[in-house]
């Protein structure tokens, strides 16, 4: 504790000016102070190059904007949360990379264009915060899910599906997507209840976690995650998939290569 | 004193550019610009930019085109806005006073129906599909070109042709056009060829110089109706959008671009590319110069990417 006190006193000598006075929103968000009050009060926030998201500047399809969180420039990564400022619902998703590099795809419904910001905490409790502006025409979160008017769902609700890579298109460790049969529904189209997957494990075959993930209601429907398994671990046979969505309805499959 | 001279000096100049110059800016305003191109007999093209829709262009992207015939002028679709509409039946009046004869509107797309409101409404035909999606979609097509170029679109209301087309052959004024009931760019794309003349619109099945767009797109079908037309003995090939040619290179380039298209969604779906990854790849020399890149590039990941990540997901499958 004394050495971190210390360690921010030498920044602060260094730059010759607290970090908190210095650090206006690169992002330039309107709404960045509240956020601040509201998901990081009392806690550290920097705004740190070494978390990435990337997403497109013009999102085609606002109901599926692709995001990519990469946090793996930092080293010790406890916990990532992904916020969307302008969004009806702020909170897209947070997880805890266990044995996966700090780093998640998936897609989110976006109702305006806004920034996308993804904050990693670091073992010392420090948050390291990147972020990106999406443009997009919007309206992603009050539509009612392509699910929820058809009977297909109720059968395959929750039904997992997956693959695990291994070769350099992917990246230089084991790769992990998996895509769950969800409808993923706001709440806030007009007379369709929220409904969503809140809780994730992605675990290796003798029950290590790679990843747990807590969903949020603006997770795209049918949602599909990336995970990267650091360089050189190449022996994951199978994984194992557990998790719940918000009516308590259960998730479990295995995804094999 | 000086100082005060000059100001009121400074004053009057201005206040003498402001009367002078408003009016001619009024009437430049909104303003198509457009300019009929003779491309074989009796044949007008009006060539769009290579852009995408924008308040600069006021979505003025698109080609339209019309024959003029002894039993009237056949248009062939109607543009972006009623403002386009109606600066286009101008442009037609500098050429031929005959009457309207036939709007034939090449598929639901915006900015090649959106002009309809200029034309007598009866006049205005297309494929059953076409009249279908323009009832579906249209209007929200319509709100969404006000939203991207503005006043331009002054007026204008999505207005779906009044007249079902069939395939097949329609003898007007001396003109034996062929009727094409194809599809690919959309569910339902109109394909006129003109015995007459040999000229050949291909609507928006092909594009020149500019990356195809693809936000209804089924590839197959598109090669299809790409095969199909490049086996007409056509002399001109008007493109939807791009430069007219005599020959068939915009049918190649077309078909070339969405065979790449196609294999690359495929290869990285099955390298296990996520679709930020896709949006950041490089394209191939042969697409990446064509206009509106790497632009159109991504819209087609948005489009056709999901589809191939969930062929190559489902069958490693997974057990409960």
């Amino acid at each position: 504790m004394g050495w971190t006190i210390l360690r921010h006193l030498g920044a602060w000598l260094l730059i010759g000016w607290p970090a908190w006075v210095l650090a206006a929103d690169p992002l330039d968000s309107p709404s960045w102070e509240d956020l601040r009050k509201r998901y990081f009060a009392g806690q550290t926030v920097v705004f740190d190059e070494a978390v990435q998201v990337n997403a497109p500047v013009s999102a085609e399809d606002p109901l599926n904007v692709p995001i990519g969180v990469d946090a793996s420039g930092l080293a010790g990564v406890q916990e990532v949360r992904v916020l969307a400022d302008l969004n009806p619902i702020v909170e897209i998703l947070s997880f805890q990379p266990g044995r996966a590099q700090p780093r998640l795809g998936f897609r989110v419904k976006l109702q305006q264009s806004t920034p996308v910001r993804a904050a990693a905490r670091t073992a010392d409790g420090v948050w390291h915060m990147g972020g990106t502006w999406v443009n997009t025409t919007g309206g992603g979160c009050t539509l009612p899910s392509t699910g929820s008017a058809s009977a297909d769902w109720q059968r395959r609700l929750n039904e997992v599906s997956g693959r695990i890579w291994h070769n350099a298109a992917a990246g230089p460790g084991q790769r992990v997507r998996i895509r769950i049969i969800h409808p993923m529904d706001t709440g806030l189209a007009a007379g369709i209840p929220a409904f969503f997957i809140q809780d994730l494990l992605v675990a290796d075959a003798s029950g290590h976690a790679l990843m747990h993930i807590q969903g949020h209601e603006p997770v795209s429907e049918n949602p599909l995650f990336t995970l990267d398994l650091p360089e050189g671990q190449t022996n994951l046979a199978k994984v194992r998939v557990t998790g719940r969505d918000n009516n308590g309805n259960r998730i479990d499959a295995w995804v094999t290569p | 004193m000086k100082t005060r001279l000059a100001i009121v000096t400074h004053l009057l100049f201005w206040t003498l550019i402001l009367i002078l110059g408003l009016p001619s800016a009024w009437s430049a305003e909104f303003d198509y610009q457009l300019q009929p191109k003779a491309v074989a007999p009796d044949t007008w093209v009006l060539q769009g930019r290579l852009e995408d829709f924008s308040f600069a262009n006021g979505g003025n992207i698109v080609n339209t085109a019309f024959i003029t015939t002894a039993d009237g002028v056949v248009v062939i679709d109607s543009g972006p806005s009623l403002r386009y509409g109606q600066q286009l039946l101008a442009a037609i009046r500098k050429v031929s006073a005959a009457p309207i004869a036939r709007v034939l509107i090449t598929h639901h797309h915006p900015d090649h129906f959106l002009g309809n409101q200029a034309f007598p409404p009866a006049s205005i035909a297309a494929l059953p599909g076409t009249i279908q999606d323009i009832n579906r979609e249209g209007k929200a097509f319509a709100e969404n070109m006000y939203r991207l170029t503005g006043d331009w679109m002054a007026g204008t209301e999505a207005m779906t042709p009044a007249a079902p087309l069939a395939p097949g052959t329609l003898e007007i004024g001396g003109h034996r056009l062929e009727l094409l009931a194809l599809a690919g760019h959309t569910g339902t794309d109109l394909g006129v060829f003109d015995r007459t003349t040999g000229v050949l619109f291909g609507g928006d099945l092909v594009f020149y110089q500019r990356a195809p767009t693809t936000p209804h797109a089924r590839i197959p079908a598109w090669l299809t109706s790409l095969n199909h037309l490049a086996a007409l003995p056509f002399q001109v090939l008007v493109p939807g959008h791009g430069p007219v040619t005599r020959d068939g290179a915009p049918l190649r380039q077309t078909r070339d671009y969405l065979l790449w298209l196609d294999q690359t969604m495929r290869d990285g779906a099955a390298a296990g590319l996520d679709m930020t990854e896709m949006l950041a790849r490089p394209l191939p020399p042969a697409f990446r110069d064509l206009a509106v890149q790497p632009e159109e590039y991504r819209r087609s990941v948005a489009h056709l990417f999901p589809a191939a990540e969930q062929a190559v997901l489902e069958p490693a499958g997974a057990r409960r």
